[in-house]
């Protein structure tokens, strides 16, 4: 090999010119624009196009495809997996509402702070990854999950009462998170949803092509490799943790203030399960996976109950679709689907094309 | 230079290494032995996978086991394994960078750094876009040994780096190995089945059998003493 000798440099002499491209390629920014036109889409047109009810359904599938984007986080690119992020989402809730109702805070602040107190706990939660991973990691973050919704059954989320539990007994039960005054309207909050959902998509996408992005691939190929080449493992599981935890708690707190408030019984621990089905189905790698995962966690429950079918029907779509998933697209329907089509429109487009050349031929005798 | 001073590791009754002392000099140095003679052990206790029963290694007058194994990343240890690890979901450049930006070094070097690595293993024809997943068994191990020497590496344990290659494609590695001390200044230990590619890249050489040195010095002298000989053929040798 000669190519080795040309550039006999070390880490700090002559590079080579050719390898510099590093920036976007055409593929990215067609991406990006399809992206970009079909949030615009949504943001625009859906308001428009549907009814309140439909429209708050839409803010759920926000809502939860940022939960399954943390989960998808964990699952697809550092390797573990946990079952506890609808908890976690409950805890944003709670957090929100307790300091919603005790203070005159703005909306963004609630936010945060929902996000931050979240992460902390997504911390704790996955600590033990540390320890232990598949199975057993996943039977520990789903006991965990458990107690979150055992305590907060006795506590229930705050209705704006006293005492540090923030419940009034002799109250409706449950009240709404204030909105913020930008997005007062059922229409204006789910823009509001779809935008901040929109930051914690690009909040992930930036910690994926960033530093912890490489990290968490090496740790989830080898983790000697990784050691090897310097990563502290500890840290970067952790920070894994914290940022899916962060974005369910962000969302917990839109959550809140998207309906009449909340109750434990929006929270089932099974939830958790299934969403990690979803994130199967959608593709736990790509971002557009946690949307899918969104769409089949909120959007069909809602479709079927619409078309007066049972809603366990849903337990048995997503049993068939992981297996399907598993045998047939293991990257997940995001990325199944558009090679589906291009597929399809290439077996539809065959016959002309045939015709063509065959035309082009006899021409040319 | 590094010094290993009466390194021992005890697994449960067995002693992979056993009161091994030994000094390598800065360049290429081999370290063979039959199979279970304890080379993978001696790096992973230099690694910090394994933690000794007892012993001192001193690398250009640091106490390796000082520091935790992230931190003797930073400091400029690196290795390669057995079986290659190159992180496949990530590009060529991401690869590298990966370790580079582990290293502590400020981000402005960053990018001269590691095409300046890719481009010492002869990866630089290739786009440094490119998923590692499709490279093949060759360009995957050159990712590695890139990855091993992007920055300033001090201390570069290479594990079987020509394991499952072809000739005609170890000789490229071997100029890629022999060139890291010359560029680098950094210590090289290559464990290796293959004598051709120690005899082409290592001045010294060590021999393990059973976790004991059972010889070193200039590789050619080794390779030609009789105990060496034997422990390679399996013969019963009383020390």
């Amino acid at each position: 090999m000669s190519v080795a000798e040309s550039s006999g440099s070390t880490g700090s002499g002559a590079v080579a010119p050719r390898g510099m491209r590093t920036g976007p390629d055409r593929r990215t920014i067609i991406h990006a624009v399809g992206i970009a036109v079909f949030v615009l889409l949504l943001f625009f047109l859906l308001p428009q196009l549907t009814s309140n009810y439909w429209l708050q359904i839409c803010t759920q599938v926000v809502v939860y495809s940022v939960v399954a984007l943390g989960l998808a986080l964990l699952v697809g690119r550092v390797g573990m997996v946990s079952l506890g992020q609808i908890a976690l989402l409950a805890i944003g809730g709670w957090v929100a509402l307790r300091i919603g109702f005790a203070t005159d805070l703005p909306f963004p602040i609630l936010m945060l702070a929902a996000g931050v107190i979240t992460g902390l706990l997504g911390v704790i939660v996955g600590l033990p990854a540390l320890r232990l991973s598949g199975l057993y990691l996943a039977l520990i973050t789903l006991m965990a999950a458990a107690a979150i919704s055992i305590v907060l059954q006795q506590t229930n989320f705050p209705n704006g009462g006293s005492g540090f539990l923030g419940y009034d007994t002799a109250g409706a039960g449950t009240a709404a998170l204030r909105r913020p005054s930008i997005a007062s309207e059922t229409e204006s909050f789910f823009r509001y949803t779809l935008v901040v959902g929109g930051l914690m998509f690009l909040l992930a996408w930036l910690h994926v092509r960033g530093k912890p992005g490489r990290a968490w691939a090496a740790i989830r190929q080898s983790q000697p490799a990784a050691l090897a080449g310097g990563v502290n493992i500890t840290l970067y599981k952790l920070w894994a943790f914290a940022l899916a935890a962060f974005m369910t708690g962000v969302m917990g707190c839109l959550l809140a203030a998207s309906g009449g408030g909340l109750t434990i019984l929006q929270f089932p621990t099974q939830e958790s399960i299934s969403l990690l089905a979803a994130v199967f189905i959608g593709g736990a790698y790509g971002f557009s996976g946690a949307v899918v995962a969104g769409v089949f966690t909120k959007l069909v429950p809602a479709l079927l109950d619409n078309w007066d079918l049972p809603p366990d029907l849903l337990l048995i779509l997503f049993g068939v679709g992981v297996v399907q998933v598993l045998l047939t697209a293991p990257q997940g329907l995001a990325v199944q689907f558009p090679k589906d089509m291009a597929n399809l429109a290439r077996l539809i487009s065959r016959p002309f094309l045939k015709g063509r050349s065959r035309k082009a031929e006899e021409a040319a005798r | 230079m590094i010094a290993i001073d009466e390194l021992t590791v005890q697994f449960g009754g067995v002693k992979p290494l056993d009161a091994v002392s030994l000094e390598f000099p800065v360049g290429t140095c081999g370290l063979i032995g039959p199979n279970g003679a304890g080379k993978t052990t001696f790096f992973n206790v230099l690694s910090g996978f394994v933690k000794p029963l007892a012993g001192k290694v001193v690398a250009f007058d640091t106490d390796l086991f000082s520091m935790p194994h992230y931190r003797r990343a930073r400091w400029g240890l690196r290795r390669t394994f057995q079986t290659e690890q190159a992180i496949e979901e990530l590009s060529l450049y991401d690869n590298v960078a990966m370790v580079h930006e582990h290293w502590g070094e400020s981000r402005g070097s960053r990018r001269e750094d590691v095409m300046g690595a890719l481009g010492f293993v002869g990866l630089d024809h290739l786009d440094p876009r490119m998923k590692v997943g499709v490279l093949d068994a060759r360009d995957r191990r050159l990712v590695e040994i890139a990855r091993a020497v992007v920055g300033k590496p001090r201390l570069v344990l290479l594990d079987e780096p020509g394991a499952g290659l072809p000739d005609e494609e170890t000789e490229h590695l071997a100029g890629v190995i022999r060139r890291i001390p010359e560029h680098m200044g950094a210590l090289v230990i290559l464990v290796d089945h293959d004598m051709s590619l120690v005899q082409n890249t290592c001045s010294v050489t060590a021999v393990l059998d059973f976790g004991r040195l059972i010889a070193s010095g200039p590789t050619a002298e080794v390779l030609r003493n009789e105990h060496v000989i034997k422990a390679y053929l399996g013969t019963e040798e009383e020390l």
